[in-house]
């Protein structure tokens, strides 16, 4: 399309001939590379509480971030003032970095390709703000009706627009317009004079409100959470100790992005301080698994056009049948390790430093039918929802919180039993994977990633999977 | 008063001008300074200014809110015009609404929180301090191989709060910190860990040389561990795991989860929950601290609440909207960032030192486990139900024997407190949240 009619072009008057004097000012005291990340961010969200709209906000954020790379050092600043003289001193100070002759930048750009992978049909501003209301009410009155032991409802609802420009000092030029959608859900349910339990759902993408109108309603993740907090009611204590874990489908394939994901992002790696590092081409996994970070999958939450560096994304494996294929790098860590940029980099706002990061991790299907998975256990744990997980990647040990989970006693589903934590190491924990189901699922799109104080949105998905020894952190004898 | 301060004040009234009948807004302003350093070299330099501005307005009782980062006039009025049009979108809540006049106020007396000199440090100085910390650490021991790196931050802060009842105040933050980031290897066995000062003043900070020192020693305690089997036993929790822990309790008094009948403690007031050996205090008026502040974050003077005294639950931390909720007076924790309704968020909020030196807790010991670090805590404010992942060392007859990891530990919120049999006297503030070393009686391990 060309810089001149873009978002930042028309709101700001930023020309080609501006990006490259900023790109001057930035290796002005030399340098191997820079680049300007321009975001103009715009947000509005509503929830509901006790059945009242107790609140609605939005908000404006903009900003460019300048970087300026030097062999392995990178000098940032950034400013949320787009006029010339403000970006101009940005760039001075991350030229700071450096110390030499100026480097002559290219002059000229030439636009990335790029993906199409979420195309809007109508921004969030083109949408009325009584329609954000009718979605959080009916979420409301649908997590109510679904049983009369819910006695407290939250439902929000936040969507985003997200204008980006990137211009490198190596002639790269690309633009994104990035949709965010998301709606959660959580319920609190209780017997008559019972201790209350609570349940969770939510979900979103790269979406806009009418996501919510036809596909997955407000009422979808009302039940859900509601369904939720009723089943924890008759829960009781897990197990604690070693077990068989089933898996079910979807978002209990953030163990991946726990176990295996951040292990194998590549600044780790280069820095040699995962537990994965030097562990190209060796077995990490049982034959049957395959895993996949894939930032192309439409409408997705992890999914981009072009990552925060402006490269395209692309479908990497980092796992094939269980041995370890590739890291995850953006454009510093291939530059030293003289490899190419896997579309991986990311950031949080024009604030941050990009680094390597995960977009959507799972796992492909295998042959086993989920029935029969569950049918070969004799005595076992089966983790149907999560919450959140965390990795200590230099050990390798992760964990992640089961919130529904349910005993499998001869081969069959008994009682639910209350939220724990599980725990293992990465290179490890997916050599006792012994069963994979057909079913591969997606998560619905809650997931948000943190990384050395920067959030970014993922999606995780797995199918059905049978890990033969885990520890399942209960309390229970 | 500042140019920040007229903004804000401008802005409620603005907000009263367009049919609002009632409005506060908050406004900061920051600039920021990191230098990282791995393996000796200069990693990144990050240097930048930012600020924002957030308003809250009411209808009577209907509530919006909005923020930008653009404070021209023009910026100024498109933001109170939205929030205005947000307002009208949402329903009457009886219970929302500024404070009560009477209860607007600040502290008086100097609370420390800004020290001019962290300004003028310089960028060179700064890089020094984290390269001295590093080194440190790769010198400590021939097996600290490999660093994960080494960091100095800054920070030099203003926040004002205006609203429409005519509260005007404002105050300056600064606060410095160091960080240092060592990998021990031997024998196929990789663990690193870290140790980190910060301060509001420059002079608060542990030597570069201290702090090395001390992520050193921990990296090294960690290595060639074990995986221990499953069973009870007693469970000793560092400060600085200890504070997690505490922050979990801080989550069972906040008074919004109380007034929805989400936290374990809803309707606990006054009743014993804890063993005696338990008193947590909220403090927003203790020199110095991150947890220090002139006033909340709905312009109400900040003071000292005794939460919790020897066992017995004596106040929730309560916001104005939640203690309306509950029939009772705010405690000034009220919290948010720019915009929206607040939250309700800490002062200093810790647990009163015990008499017996950390030592002695693990003396006392036979079997047990002393936790150095948590792993994706999970506490269910709800149930208390609480599960983590942990790593540490294990106890055999009073002392420190070998490190253990890939284990979880797990028991409920209210045993726990119960069960809570000695506290001990290493309370130091490094943070808003705060607690000495806790001795608790039994938690399950999860293990082999």
């Amino acid at each position: 399309m060309g810089l001149s009619p873009s978002f930042f072009a028309a709101k700001f008057g930023i020309t080609e001939r501006d990006l490259e004097g900023y790109l001057s000012e930035a290796l002005s005291a030399g340098g191997d590379y820079a680049d300007l990340y321009f975001e103009y961010l715009s947000t509005s969200s509503i929830g509901i509480d006790e059945g009242i709209v107790k609140s609605a906000s939005e908000s404006v954020t903009l900003g460019v971030g300048i970087r300026v790379i030097a062999g392995e050092r990178t000098g940032y600043a950034y400013s949320d003032d787009l006029s010339p003289e403000k970006i101009r001193k940005a760039a001075r100070v991350a030229a700071l970095i450096a110390h030499g002759p100026a480097t002559i930048v290219k002059t000229g750009f030439e636009e990335s390709l790029k993906h199409n992978l979420y195309p809007m049909l109508k921004a969030p501003h083109e949408v009325g703000l009584a329609e954000r209301v009718d979605l959080v009410k009916r979420a409301d009155a649908a997590a109510r009706a679904y049983d009369n032991r819910v006695f407290q409802v939250i439902a929000n609802y936040a969507d985003s627009v997200r204008e980006v420009l990137m211009a490198s000092s190596d002639g790269r030029l690309s633009f994104d317009r990035q949709p965010m959608a998301r709606m959660g859900v959580a319920a609190l349910a209780r017997e008559v004079d019972g201790v209350p339990q609570q349940g969770y759902s939510g979900g979103g993408g790269r979406v806009t409100l009418d996501f919510f109108l036809n596909e997955k309603t407000p009422e979808h993740f009302a039940k859900e959470a509601a369904r939720q907090a009723i089943v924890q009611l008759s829960a009781v204590d897990a197990p604690a100790g070693e077990s068989v874990v089933v898996l079910g489908p979807g978002w209990p394939g953030i163990l991946l992005h726990e176990a295996v994901g951040h292990g194998l992002e590549a600044d780790f790696n280069r820095k040699g301080v995962s537990a994965f590092s030097g562990r190209i081409g060796q077995q990490v996994a049982s034959p049957l698994c395959t895993v996949i970070d894939d930032g192309t999958i439409g409408s997705r939450r992890g999914s981009l056009n072009v990552d925060d560096e402006g490269v395209p994304t692309q479908k990497n494996v980092l796992i094939e049948n269980g041995i370890l294929r590739g890291y995850l790098q953006d454009t510093l860590s291939a530059r030293l390790l003289k490899s190419a940029s896997t579309g991986s980099g990311r950031r949080e706002s024009y604030q941050h430093i990009p680094m390597p990061r995960m977009t959507n991790t799972y796992m492909l299907a295998g042959q086993s039918d989920p029935e029969e998975i569950i049918r070969s256990v004799p005595k076992g744990i089966y983790c149907a929802t999560f919450g959140g997980g965390q990795v200590d990647i230099t050990s390798g040990n992760f964990v992640f919180q089961a919130t529904e989970s349910y005993l499998i006693e001869n081969g069959k589903l008994t009682r639910p039993v209350k939220g724990a934590t599980l725990i293992g190491n990465g290179p490890e924990a997916l050599k006792y994977v012994s069963m994979v189901g057909h079913d591969l699922q997606l998560d619905e799109g809650i997931g948000v990633c943190g990384k050395e104080g920067q959030s970014v949105p993922v999606g995780v998905g797995i199918p059905t999977v049978k890990i033969d020894k885990m520890t399942v952190g209960g309390t229970a004898a | 008063m500042s140019e920040l301060l007229d903004i804000a004040v401008a802005a409620t009234k603005r907000a009263l001008e367009l049919g609002a009948t009632g409005a506060e807004c908050t406004i900061a302003e920051g600039e920021e300074f990191s230098a990282s350093v791995r393996m000796r070299e200069v990693e990144n330099l990050k240097q930048a200014g930012s600020r924002g501005a957030g308003i809250r307005v009411l209808v009577d009782n209907l509530t919006g809110s909005s923020r930008t980062s653009d404070l021209s006039s023009q910026g100024i009025e498109t933001m109170v015009r939205g929030a205005l049009d947000l307002a009208r979108i949402t329903t009457p809540d009886p219970h929302a609404g500024l404070p009560d006049q009477a209860d607007l106020g600040k502290f008086q007396g100097d609370l420390g929180l800004y020290d001019d000199s962290i300004s003028r440090m310089e960028t060179e100085w700064k890089i020094a301090q984290a390269m001295k910390g590093e080194e440190v650490a790769l010198a400590a021991d021939a097996r600290i191989t490999n660093s994960e790196g080494a960091s100095f931050d800054s920070y030099l802060g203003s926040r004002v709060f205006a609203n429409s009842l005519g509260f005007a105040g404002e105050y300056r933050t600064s606060s410095c910190g160091l960080s240092v980031v060592p990998v021990a290897k031997q024998n196929g066995s990789m663990e690193r860990d870290y140790w980190s000062s910060s301060a509001r003043k420059a002079s608060g900070l542990e030597s570069p040389e201290e702090v090395g020192r001390r992520a050193a020693e921990r990296a090294l305690r960690r290595l060639n561990p074990r995986k221990v089997p499953t069973q009870k036993v007693p469970v000793i929790f560092e400060p600085r795991t200890a504070r997690n822990l505490l922050g979990d309790l801080f989550d069972a008094v906040n008074g919004g989860a109380i007034y929805r009948h989400a936290s374990f403690l809803a309707g606990k007031l006054g009743e014993k929950i804890a063993s005696e050996t338990l008193t947590i205090i909220d403090d927003a008026t203790m020199p110095g601290l991150f947890g220090s502040s002139p006033f909340d974050d709905e312009g109400i003077a900040s003071r000292r609440t005794v939460v919790i005294e020897r066992g017995v639950l004596k106040s929730y931390l309560l916001n104005t909207y939640t203690a309306r909720k509950l029939g009772l007076k705010t405690t000034a924790n009220a919290s948010r960032g720019l915009a929206g309704s607040a939250g309700v968020g800490p002062g200093n909020f810790y647990i009163e030192a015990g008499s017996r030196s950390e030592k002695d807790l693990i003396a006392g010991v036979r079997q047990g486990l002393y936790v150095t670090e948590l792993i994706g805590a999970s506490a269910n404010t709800v149930t208390g139900d609480y599960s983590s992942g942990a790593a540490g060392l294990w106890i055999e007859n009073g002392e420190l024997a070998y490190p253990v990891s890939e284990i979880t530990i797990a028991g409920n919120l209210k045993q726990m407190l119960m069960n809570l049999e000695q506290v001990g006297s290493n309370l130091e503030f490094r943070s808003s949240i705060a607690s000495p070393a806790l001795l608790i009686g039994e938690m399950t391990i999860s293990g082999q």
